[in-house]
């Protein structure tokens, strides 16, 4: 990297901070051009970030990994921390990523939030985000990135809360933020135990003291802790199982906002967390084992939930959650997982904002009715929408050679790689995945455009039918809408295959996650394929049956058990309430209680009875002159009789 | 003549005095127990002083006197402000710092 290209590295967070700065300074009178400048902002971060790619891409491998110091941040006796942005193929990737798909889904917004007198706001928030992100991936210290992360935290609060007129969409937002403060504990937690273990918090410190062994002297208890805190933080930020409930009520943000903050970009830092920290997790093999299981069983969660949902926007969040674990799956298998990690995150990036972006146009057209069981044969009617939801949809389904295909096989090839019980757990619950997103992505698919349509378009030949359903004029979305779903469904088809011919993606990043030999499955890896493709048409085939040959019940049937469940999120909130909530609620009712009765009980009893002894000895002065005279006399006789009798 | 006797007059002076300032009313009564009281203790500074043979107790015999003019003085003076303010020169008329 040349240092002209490396110094605009500030320039990629300033852009779209400045961007923000502006648009919120300047208030209403920045209403009818706000939005623009927004897309702008974003836009230019993209250049930015696309001539330090290109320079990137013409230096030598070895020469890509690059610190850019702009200054000393703190100096506090032992603590020194710069304020630096760490250059390399990871966190370029990401800006790549934030800045490409968030300048679409700018300029997407610019349609979608077009009769909303709060626009501008919106933008600033946006730019505010792509600030925050930009930063968090591109600090060269846990601590600079943890204002990233809290940076993001805060913008994701306010988008969620967006339209916070509705109790029930603040109550979101704030439940978002809450859940992350958690995880943010954890990180806060792994900061200081990496400054009490190693005395910094850079990068280059604390993974070169762990991963070239002289970490040797520390105890193997220290690093699982790390290991384990970073994993709580990336939980929270990821919407990981234990921290996962507020993914799917973020979903009361614009839709463009679930678009490029829940599901493409903000919601991976936990994996990129997670695979910065590789050579820490290494030396933590425990921590790293519980990583993997936590991407299991969010996978297998937000998978089942999703298959029972029929809110379109909580369908594609519970999918989020899904493909996010597939991603902490890879995280935690090792190097072997780091690069699949990260071109998943990637591809997913650029199909599931497209499916967003999506559902945000079927939602336009539907009068903003998020129910799928009210959607049903729009597909002639929202021509565009319905191609390029369909190659997001073959996308995630993995189907060769869609995008989807190249990163999540090369997941489930990877779980397969191991010895003992782990290939085979691992391996089994991301095949198994792979089959219950195919269903569920389907069944989505299926409800919205195929089918018969549950709703009226109040015609001639609808007039007699009077069933309740609701009459909609669904209407294709405007170019600026449409454009970046076509882009998003270009990147859906083609980015996967583009990448991962001869391994370029992984090569890429070499320079970060290092190199791994090449680890042969415990299956071949031919029946891998065989036998995921299989369970992905075999999900198909079931949602088509379900969803589009047979009449789709406008309101949900009588379920099984494990369906009822899944409806309700697998009665997250009811846990989180019993195990956390109301214990929290008792512990600090009987605390207030405690403090009353005892703490200030006691404070106050001892002022009052201070207080009765004054008013008692305010009684001796009465006024009386010849009182104060025999008081002094008779002291004087007490003195006299004390001394009498000391000296005798 | 025994010395013990003048302690002995200055105890029953110190007495008579402390009883005017304890039972009577009138300010300048009570007063005047004040100066009693001091002239006992004057007569005693000086027994002790011939005790000794120290001139100390002299010596602060003359402080005393002093001190005492100064105070009759200012004493009157102010007795005879409240009674020109109240009409009465008794001390347990004069109670306003009361509880």
């Amino acid at each position: 990297m040349t240092m002209q290209t490396l110094s605009l590295a500030p320039w990629l967070v300033a852009t779209p901070m400045l961007g923000a700065a502006v648009l919120l300074l300047a208030g209403r009178r920045s209403d009818r051009w706000g939005h623009w400048l927004g897309v702008l902002a974003s836009a230019a971060t993209f250049v930015v970030g696309l001539v330090m790619l290109l320079d990137m891409l013409g230096t030598p491998a070895d020469a890509r990994v690059a610190q850019h110091t702009v200054g000393t941040w703190l100096d506090a006796g032992p603590l020194h921390v710069d304020l630096g942005f760490q250059v390399d193929p990871l966190s370029m990737t990401f800006v790549m990523l934030v800045t490409f798909v968030g300048t679409l889904i700018h300029v997407y917004s610019v349609a979608y939030m077009d009769h909303d007198v709060d626009r501008r706001r919106f933008f600033a928030y946006l730019n505010l985000f792509v600030a925050a992100m930009l930063l968090l991936v591109l600090a060269d210290s846990y601590l600079l990135l943890f204002v990233g992360w809290e940076g993001v935290g805060l913008a994701s609060f306010l988008l969620i809360g967006f339209w916070d007129g509705r109790r029930e969409n603040a109550v979101a937002g704030k439940k978002a933020f809450v859940m992350n403060r958690v995880g943010d504990m954890g990180l806060i937690v792994a900061m200081m135990l990496m400054l009490a273990t190693f005395g910094a918090v850079d990068f280059s410190t604390v993974l070169g003291a762990a991963g070239d062994g002289s970490a040797a002297g520390v105890s193997q208890g220290t690093m699982t802790a790390i290991g384990l805190m970073l994993l709580l933080a990336a939980c929270g930020k990821s919407a990981q199982l234990p921290l996962q409930a507020w993914l799917g009520d973020a979903m009361a943000g614009p839709t463009p906002v679930s678009a490029l903050i829940h599901a493409a970009t903000m919601v991976t830092a936990g994996v990129y967390l997670l695979v910065r920290s590789g050579p820490l997790l290494e030396a933590a093999p425990d921590a790293q084992l519980v990583v993997a299981i936590v991407g299991a069983l969010t996978l297998l969660f937000g998978a089942v939930v999703g298959t029972a949902k029929d809110d379109i926007k909580k369908a594609l969040a519970a999918s989020t959650m899904s493909q996010i674990g597939y991603m902490m799956l890879a995280a935690g298998l090792g190097p072997v997982g780091y690069a699949f990690a990260i071109f998943h995150l990637l591809t997913h990036g650029f199909f599931k904002a497209g499916l967003f972006l999506g559902a945000g146009s079927v939602m336009h057209a539907m009068d903003d009715d998020v129910n799928m069981r009210r959607f049903g044969g729009l597909a002639r009617l929202l021509p565009v929408t319905a191609i390029t939801m369909g190659l997001g949809w073959l996308a995630i389904l993995g189907v060769p050679p869609f995008s989807g295909f190249w990163s999540k096989d090369k997941i489930i090839e990877a779980a397969f790689v191991g010895e003992g019980w782990r290939p085979w757990v691992f391996g089994t619950v991301a095949l198994l995945g792979a089959g219950i997103t195919a269903y569920y992505m389907s069944r989505l698919f299926f409800m919205t455009f195929m089918g018969r349509r549950r709703w009226r378009d109040g015609g001639p030949d609808d007039r007699q039918r009077d069933d309740g359903a609701p009459v909609r004029h669904p209407h294709e979305s405007p170019a600026l809408m449409t454009w970046p779903m076509i882009v998003l469904a270009v990147g859906s088809v083609a980015l996967g295959g583009l990448l991962a011919v001869g391994d370029g993606f992984v090569t890429w990043l070499e320079p970060v996650t290092g190199h791994v030999e090449h680890h042969e499955p415990v299956l071949p890896v031919w029946l891998l394929i065989t036998l995921t493709l299989l369970l992905v048409a075999l999900g198909v085939v079931l949602a088509f049956r379900q969803y589009a040959v047979a009449a789709v019940p406008v309101t949900p049937p009588p379920a099984s058990v494990l369906v009822r469940a899944a409806r309700v999120d697998l009665h997250q909130d009811d846990v989180n309430e019993a195990v956390v909530m109301r214990p929290g609620q008792y512990l600090t009712r009987s605390l207030v209680y405690g403090d009353r009765t005892v703490v200030d009980a006691g404070w106050l009893g001892l002022a009052g009875a201070i207080g009765r002894l004054g008013t008692r000895l305010r009684g001796l002065q009465n006024g009386y002159v010849r009182s104060y005279a025999a008081t002094m006399l008779g002291g004087l006789g007490v003195v006299a009789l004390v001394v009498w009798l000391l000296a005798n | 003549m025994e010395i013990t006797n003048y302690l002995g007059l200055a105890v029953i002076l110190f007495a008579l005095g402390a009883a005017t300032v304890l039972l009577r009313r009138n300010a300048i009564i009570v007063f005047m127990g004040v100066e009693l009281m001091l002239n006992a203790t004057n007569l005693a500074f000086v027994t002790f002083a011939r005790m000794h043979g120290d001139l100390t107790g002299q010596v602060l015999a003359f402080f005393v006197m002093v001190v005492a003019a100064a105070e009759v003085v200012v004493g009157l003076a102010i007795i005879i402000m409240i009674f020109r303010a109240r009409r009465s020169a008794s001390v347990d008329d004069v109670n306003l710092l009361q509880s």
